[in-house]
């Protein structure tokens, strides 16, 4: 014992229990996350709870409290019926409950409004739709055809409004134009009834008509789609009509087999990875945040990782060591560790209201006092977050850089080579394991930053993708989504929070992993450049 | 080394005053009255040496003697170092080495270098021996290849790589990636070679292979070979120059140097009675 303290074995397990500890805490904290966010998407079954006032409720079992001094514990239905009741979720004491089953037929509708709904399905209302009847077929199968020949309708109809959509694009370019044809003039009469302008706005008058023509047209499928409804009775007696081209999903999750289960499990994963969000982000997929995520993390790459990589060569090969050389790395180290709202402000007062502010003067003036660059957007934020990750870049490539032997940079040097083709044909490959890391360690840190996008152009709900098919398809002015700020507006400013709860989980499992998997595609990278320059000694 | 072992006549602060400095006809390297300064530190005061024309010449001395230091004016590798001040001439044939202006790519490719330790690069074998090349813009490949072929056979290691010189260097054994830095220096078609303590990290198998390298390369190379190993200075060399602090004590051939050398502090560092 004493013999072991004198060795110093203590200091051993001080830290060896310390490691366990800090290990732990990220084990739990990854397993809560995957708990919570993983089993959401499992369809549960629905249970009938009948109380002792004669209250029938249904619904999806939430959580449970177990009872003080073994009285029967309390139960949280997650109820729906939202549009009917008024909330989703109801307490339910463990000693009101008179009977508890499992009903078969029930079903689960996912809505694109009012959350989900619970109940028996009752008949069908099918005017636009005849040829959805056959009358040998149970009521579950025609509503579940019909259901089916809607999406396909809404598909067409959904192509009508992006043709619609693109027609409203054509004209408020139409709109720029002229604009700038006036501003051009600088306000002169005779613009006016310039021929230029006059074609313009015959063409825009022409769009108009089409516009409203096929407005109208539209309204009106839409109006004969949603005639199409199924009548639902839930478990208060309570009727309802739903109209099929609301309906999202529609299961009986108690009449599921296993892979059935498991077919709508994936369904759900796919939807949360490949679909627009719904009903303020609480449901429905992330594509756009995730979208939004990645692509601001890659333009963050292309302007820090340069910026850093040639920083550091400055400071490590070519300024001579000196006062100035110390206190520029200080002052490096130093950005390091101020904090990202700060960055935020910089980029909010540097980059949007400076940089952006001229560049609307200058390159789009016609749409003053809308500002085009002048305002929040991806690419703001993008380099906003590059200069709160260049010093990680900076740091991590200098040591790279002093880590190489100098035995080489001489043989190299005493081949004849310059400085420059040393540094390039020797240095900086040898130096691309220690700049990966790192960039590993930026990206890991833009991909979490939310505070600085909150003042740099990020929203809630993004019209549009920073992509599309538009001219000139990058947009790097738009605003974007994220996948962390998604879980701040999604946990903290719904108006469903008990509904949201498990989007909050979902959402920070999908942004754990996104940052897991482009870390991983460069420690794999790094690993491979590394096993290619490691020296094996005598 | 320790102070209390050192002879009398090698306890010397002010400059040596007795020196024997051997003439040689028709050098290739003329070493005028050169000396180097480390910020306020004289590393190298005042040497005059000629360095004989395809012939082995040896640097010996003790540690910190400044033989390195010398070795690496030869191609002017001291301008890498910060705070380095040199004065003095050192004539390569008719180029001066010294000069400010001179273009001193064009003198490291005259003037190649094996280091201490085995440094090849990370790369392939035959990436490693046309480095110089390569730098040089040389891009044609029977040219490369022929190079290749040729230095690895000039450095003894032809018949030991010839089936993987795309494999990386770093595969290598010590001795091995010492040969491959020969031939990586002898590629550019250098006059002179400079070794700095080439052996030092190899074990007695592979020195003697270097050693008979070195034998073969003085009829084509000028080589220049720094060691503190003084077996190795009177096997391979045909000259031997004996520095102690900075200054040149005596200039002569090897087997006088060994035998009979003219200065007494000589003969106390190669009788082992110090060093």
């Amino acid at each position: 014992m004493s013999k072991n303290w004198r060795q110093g074995e203590q200091y051993v397990w001080a830290s060896a229990t310390i490691v366990t500890v800090t290990l732990l805490m990220a084990v739990v904290l990854i397993a809560v996350v995957l708990f919570n966010g993983l089993g959401y998407f499992w369809p549960s079954s629905l249970v009938r709870v009948r109380l002792t006032d004669g209250t029938v409720l249904l619904g999806e079992e939430n959580r449970r409290e177990e009872g003080v001094a073994g009285g029967a514990g309390n139960l949280q239905l997650k109820v729906g019926n939202r549009d009917l009741y008024g909330q989703d979720f109801r307490w339910v004491k463990g000693g009101e409950i008179a009977t508890r089953e499992t009903p078969t037929g029930v079903v689960r509708l996912e809505r694109e409004e009012h959350g989900n709904f619970f109940g028996t399905l009752e008949s069908l209302a099918l005017p636009g739709l005849p040829g959805a009847h056959g009358e040998s077929d149970s009521l579950w199968e025609r509503f579940r055809r019909a259901l089916e020949e809607v999406r396909a309708q809404k598909e067409t109809l959904d192509e009508a409004r992006e043709a619609l959509g693109d027609l409203g694009g054509e004209m408020e370019s139409l709109q720029q134009e002229l604009r700038a044809l006036a501003y051009g003039s600088g306000g002169a009469a005779s613009v006016a009834d310039s021929p230029a302008v006059r074609a313009l706005v015959a063409r825009r008058a022409a769009l108009q008509a089409r516009f409203e023509k096929e407005n109208t047209a539209l309204a009106e499928s839409v109006a004969g789609l949603n005639a199409n409804t199924a009548r639902f009775r839930d478990a208060g007696g309570k009727e309802k009509d739903i109209p099929l081209a609301v309906i999202v999903r529609a299961v009986r999750p108690n009449d599921m087999s296993l892979l059935a289960k498991i077919g709508f499990y994936i369904s759900k994963i796919g939807e949360l990875l490949f679909d627009e969000p719904r009903e303020s982000n609480t449901e429905g997929g992330l594509f756009p945040a995730i979208f939004g995520t990645v692509m601001m993390v890659v333009l963050m790459s292309m302007f820090s990782l340069p910026l850093g990589v040639v920083a550091a060569i400055y400071l490590r090969e070519y300024a001579k060591e000196g006062f100035l050389v110390r206190l520029v790395r200080i002052a490096v180290y130093n950005l390091a560790g101020v904090p990202s709202i700060v960055f935020g402000v910089f980029g909010l007062g540097f980059f949007i209201y400076g940089v952006g502010g001229a560049m609307d003067q200058f390159f789009f003036p016609e749409r003053l006092p809308t500002p085009t660059f002048g305002t929040g957007g991806i690419f703001w934020a993008s380099l906003t977050l590059a200069l709160l990750t260049v010093p990680v870049v900076i740091v991590s490539t200098e040591e790279g850089l002093s880590a190489i032997p100098r035995g080489l940079r001489e043989a190299s040097q005493a081949l004849g080579a310059t400085r420059f083709q040393t540094l390039v044909r020797v240095v900086l490959p040898m130096a691309v394991p220690g700049i990966l890391t790192g960039f590993i360690l930026a990206m890991a840190r833009a991909a979490g930053e939310v505070a600085p996008l909150m003042i740099t152009g990020v929203v809630k709900l993004a019209p549009s993708l920073p992509i599309d098919g538009t001219f000139p398809f990058v947009h790097l002015e738009r605003k974007f989504m994220h996948l962390g700020f998604h879980i701040y507006d999604v946990g903290f400013q719904s108006p469903n929070v008990e509904a949201a709860k498990p989007m909050v989980y979902i959402t920070t499992m999908v942004l754990v992993l996104l940052v897991l998997c482009l870390s991983l595609t460069a420690i794999i990278l790094r690993n491979k450049m590394r096993k290619r320059f490691q020296t094996s000694t005598f | 080394m320790s102070a209390t072992e050192k002879p009398e006549s090698l306890q010397l602060e002010k400059p040596i005053a007795e020196t024997y400095i051997l003439p040689v006809e028709d050098p290739i390297l003329r070493i005028e009255d050169l000396s180097l300064y480390y910020g306020e530190t004289q590393a190298l005061k005042g040497i005059s040496v000629n360095i004989p024309r395809k012939l082995v010449t040896a640097f010996i001395g003790p540690s910190g003697c400044g033989k390195s230091t010398l070795l690496r004016c030869l191609n002017r590798l001291n301008d890498l170092v910060d705070n380095v001040r040199i004065e003095g001439r050192i004539h390569l044939d008719d180029m001066e080495i010294n000069d400010s202006q001179l273009d001193v790519i064009e003198l490291r490719r005259r003037v190649g270098m094996v280091f201490q330790s085995y440094n090849p690069f990370p790369k392939s074998i035959y990436e490693n021996v046309i480095y110089g090349l390569r730098i040089a813009g040389v891009r044609a490949r029977s040219e490369l290849d022929e190079t290749v072929e040729s230095s690895l056979k000039g450095a003894a290691l032809w018949d030991e790589v010839k089936d993987r010189l795309n494999q990386s260097a770093l595969g290598l054994s010590g001795g091995q990636m010492q040969r491959l830095c020969i031939a990586r220096a002898i590629a550019v078609n250098p006059e002179i070679i400079l070794m700095d303590e080439p052996c030092s990290a190899l074990d007695p198998i592979a020195t003697s292979r270097i050693e008979d390298l070195i034998d073969q390369l003085k009829e084509q190379y000028t080589v220049v070979i720094v060691t503190h190993n003084m077996q190795q200075a009177a096997r391979v060399s045909d000259h031997t120059a004996f520095l102690y602090l900075g200054q040149l004590v005596e200039f002569n051939r090897t087997d006088i140097i060994f035998t009979q050398p003219e200065r007494q502090q000589t003969q106390d560092y190669v009788t082992g009675r110090f060093g």
